[in-house]
């Protein structure tokens, strides 16, 4: 494992829900990464926020890591889930939701 | 860096023959899309799964010359 790969192997393990996204929760710098801030936001999940844009072999090992090319990238419990547009399709279909739920991630509000 | 809706078309089918795809040009700029692909290799699998397949189809253009691809995957019955 390269040393990118290693600490993200571990932000995804020591954290239940992450999100590597261009930006951070505070102030998104990209319309995708902000999508699913705000879906994490009205979920009221507690979630870290990584920004890429900071290390460059976090933003390219990211992509090697999960084999997905874009940013940004949600993990729930070490998994992959997706990207901005699987986010936005489970959050609509309330399957999000079901996971958090299944993963026992507490969300401050049931919506 | 911008792609024709075309050649992400004819990219995706060359990867994934029975795949009907759907392109839409969303800012008029020709390099933010939305793309929905139907094809009967998506079932069984995951969401993510299909979508690797798609992003595997346009051989590496995706998070490159191509910026924004919204992409929805629907697994076609046969």
């Amino acid at each position: 494992m390269t040393d990118a790969n290693q600490a993200i192997d571990n932000e995804v393990k020591s954290n239940d829900v992450v999100l590597f996204m261009k930006g951070t929760p505070q102030f998104p710098m990209c319309g995708f990464s902000s999508q699913v801030v705000q879906i994490l936001d009205y979920l009221g999940v507690p979630y870290k926020g990584i920004n890429v844009l900071e290390d460059e072999s976090i933003r390219q090992g990211v992509k090697d890591y999960s084999n997905w090319p874009t940013v940004p990238q949600l993990y729930v419990k070490g998994e992959f889930v997706g990207g901005c547009d699987i986010a936005r399709e489970m959050f609509q279909a309330g399957e999000l939701q079901q996971l958090l739920a299944d993963k026992g991630i507490a969300a401050k509000q049931s919506a | 860096m911008a792609m024709d809706a075309r050649d992400i078309e004819r990219l995706i089918k060359e990867g994934i023959p029975d795949a009907r795809v759907e392109i839409r040009d969303l800012a008029g700029d020709g390099d933010h899309y939305a793309a929905t692909v139907t094809s009967a290799t998506f079932k069984g699998k995951s969401r993510v799964q299909q979508h690797q397949m798609v992003y595997s189809a346009l051989q590496g253009r995706m998070g490159g010359a191509l910026h924004a691809l919204a992409l929805t995957t629907v697994a076609a019955e046969n």
